[in-house]
Formats: C-alpha cells, structure tokens, sequence
C-alpha cells in the first residue's frame, strides 16, 4: 500500500473509533462492526479503490455525526418543549 | 469588529445518562457517570464561533466553573472553535454549594477582567435546570439581555435578538455590551471532532481561583432532599367488559 494511503487510512480508523464511543447501541458493537469492515478490505491495492473507500468512511463520519446530533436535539425538545411533536 | 465574546460552558452528566438518586438523597449519583458538555452551551459556542467565523468579532473565550475535569468540557469548545478558556477552579464544599448566583458573580467579574462586549450562555443547563445564571448576570453587570434567543443578528454596537416566548417569538434589539442566553432551536451545534480535539491541546487553557477574582462562593441554600419522581403504578389487563366494571366498582371510580 502506498504510504500516504496507509496513514489516511489509519486516520480515518481513529476518527470513526472516536465516534464509536457515543453510538447507541455501544461501542463495542460498534467497534466490532468498524474492524469487520476494515478487514473485509485489507487486500485492496488499487489507490483508486482504496479512495473510494476512504470516502465511503467519511461518509459514514458526516452521517454519525448528524444521528448524534438529531438524536441529542430529540431528547432535549422532549424534555423541555411540551408541544410535544417530535419533528 | 474587534469585540471578545465570553462564553460559558457547564460539566453536567451525559444527556444519555440515566440519572439515579443517592440513597442518602443528597444528590445525585455522579462517580463513574459519563459527562459532557451541556447540550444549550454547545449551542451557545457554536453561536460565538459562527460569529467569528463572519469576522464580527475578535475572539472567543470558553469559561467553566468546577474541578479538574472541567478542563475536558473546556477542550471540547476549542475543539468546537473557541480561542481559549479559563478554568475557574472550584472543587470540593464550594463545588457542592456552586449555584446560579456564585457562577454568575464569576462570569460578571471574568466579563469586566477580560474586557468582553458580550456573553453567550446556555439558557439552562441540563443537570439543575435554574435557567437563572444568565439573567444573573446580566443584572450584576447592569448589562442588558436577551434570552432564550433563537436568532441573533449582530449590529455596529446593538444585537438585534429573536426570543422565544410563549405562544410566538419577539424580537428585541439590545445594545452591547450584553447577555445572550441560547435556546434550542439558535443553531446546530457542530461536533468536536477528534483531529480538532487533538489541535486543541495546542490552545491555552488558564486557571484562575474564585479568589482571585474577588469572587465569595457562600450560598445562602441548603438543600434538604434530593428524590426520583414517583414511579407510575403498574397497570393490570381485565378480560372481559364485565370484570372491567367490577374492578371499576370495587375501586371505587364508578
């Protein structure tokens, strides 16, 4: 693997960890999941490819962080704003 | 602009949290529970860096009251964008004792120490609920405030805010310097990623002691009991329209 590939890869590995920690069904579930996906994948060679799959990874990031933040803005609109629809 | 914007942010228990009471019922069960930052400060610092952003202002200063661990709270609005904090460091009895009233003499005497034209608070923090710290201290300063904001425009040297109240919105202009405390629906919030995390090692973190801020953290309140809410009694299935009418008569409703 090229080198600047490898710690692009590593980068995105430790911010998706990072994440892990808050998702709601816990993050060993979820790091379970996280290191399946990496391995099913550790025999890729193709730069192009290993893009590809870099950006599916940020993806995932993007769509993490907007479930935290529905998910925290939910809970607070139920508790305090009794008009109760929860958009 | 070149105005500094003060922010303050509160360590509470994790919103996710499920809360459980002392069995002495002197509080609340903290040890072991995971803490973050409250949710209606978050949003109060993406307000000021989001101002900043647009130029209109020179820097944002993150301010948390408590013990060391508020330095993590702290970490997370620079990782957020915030330019540096301070750490007030109160622990111990006077951590016990911290209310609205002591927080607000802080943010008041840190306001005029660090020469801010406005402070950005959480409307209420999650963990106490006060929604009191704000209007406080806009009222020791004698600056005026808008809460509850879900809009702020920012003007030469007025704000221009759209609060929520009952039934509807108003919209007031102040000028600054002033006291802006942030409703839900201001913004959303952008997540403390841990690359920003890491680079805000980089950022200054000062700590300064109620003392030295001429701040006295007596409290005037005791509290006396701290309970769950009352659990709702477990309901019970009848078969028949019959047997619900006996168990109606029998307890007594019809």
């Amino acid at each position: 693997m090229a080198t600047p590939l490898r710690s692009e890869v590593i980068r995105l590995y430790k911010n998706l960890l990072y994440l892990g920690r808050e998702y709601p069904k816990g993050e060993d579930y979820f790091k379970d999941r996280l290191k399946t996906a990496f391995l099913k994948n550790k025999d890729v060679t193709d730069p192009e490819k290993i893009k590809e799959l870099i950006a599916r990874g940020e993806y995932v990031i993007k769509e993490l962080e907007a479930l935290y933040y529905l998910r925290k803005y939910r809970a607070m609109k139920q508790r305090y704003y009794s008009d109760g629809n929860t958009e | 602009m070149s105005a500094r914007v003060l922010v303050g942010v509160k360590r509470v228990i994790d919103y996710a949290v499920k809360i459980r009471v002392k069995p002495d019922k002197t509080g609340v069960v903290t040890d072991g529970v995971k803490h973050s930052m409250n949710p209606f400060c978050e949003i109060a610092i993406e307000e000021a860096v989001r101002l900043k952003e647009k130029k209109l202002i020179k820097e944002v200063i993150a301010v948390s009251c408590g013990p060391q661990q508020s330095q993590e709270t702290i970490r997370t609005a620079l990782a957020m964008g915030a330019d540096r904090g301070i750490h007030v460091d109160v622990s111990g009895k006077d951590y016990e004792n911290l209310g609205p009233l002591q927080v607000s003499k802080i943010l008041a005497a840190l306001a005029k120490k660090e020469d801010v034209r406005l402070i950005i608070l959480g409307k209420q923090a999650i963990d106490d609920d006060c929604n009191q710290t704000g209007q406080m201290t806009a009222a020791l300063l004698d600056w005026p405030q808008g809460t509850f904001a879900s809009q702020v425009d920012f003007q030469e040297d007025s704000l221009k805010v759209e609060r929520e109240i009952d039934g509807g919105l108003e919209t007031i202009k102040i000028k600054m310097p002033a006291v802006v405390t942030a409703d839900l629906r201001l913004n959303e919030p952008r997540y403390a990623t841990l690359p920003n995390i890491m680079k805000a090692k980089k950022k200054k973190i000062d700590t300064v002691k109620p003392s030295d801020l001429g701040v006295d953290l007596s409290s005037q309140l005791e509290v006396l009991s701290v309970e769950e809410p009352s659990q709702r009694q477990a309901g019970v299935k009848v078969e028949t329209v019959e047997d619900l009418i006996k168990k109606l008569r029998d307890s007594g409703r019809i």
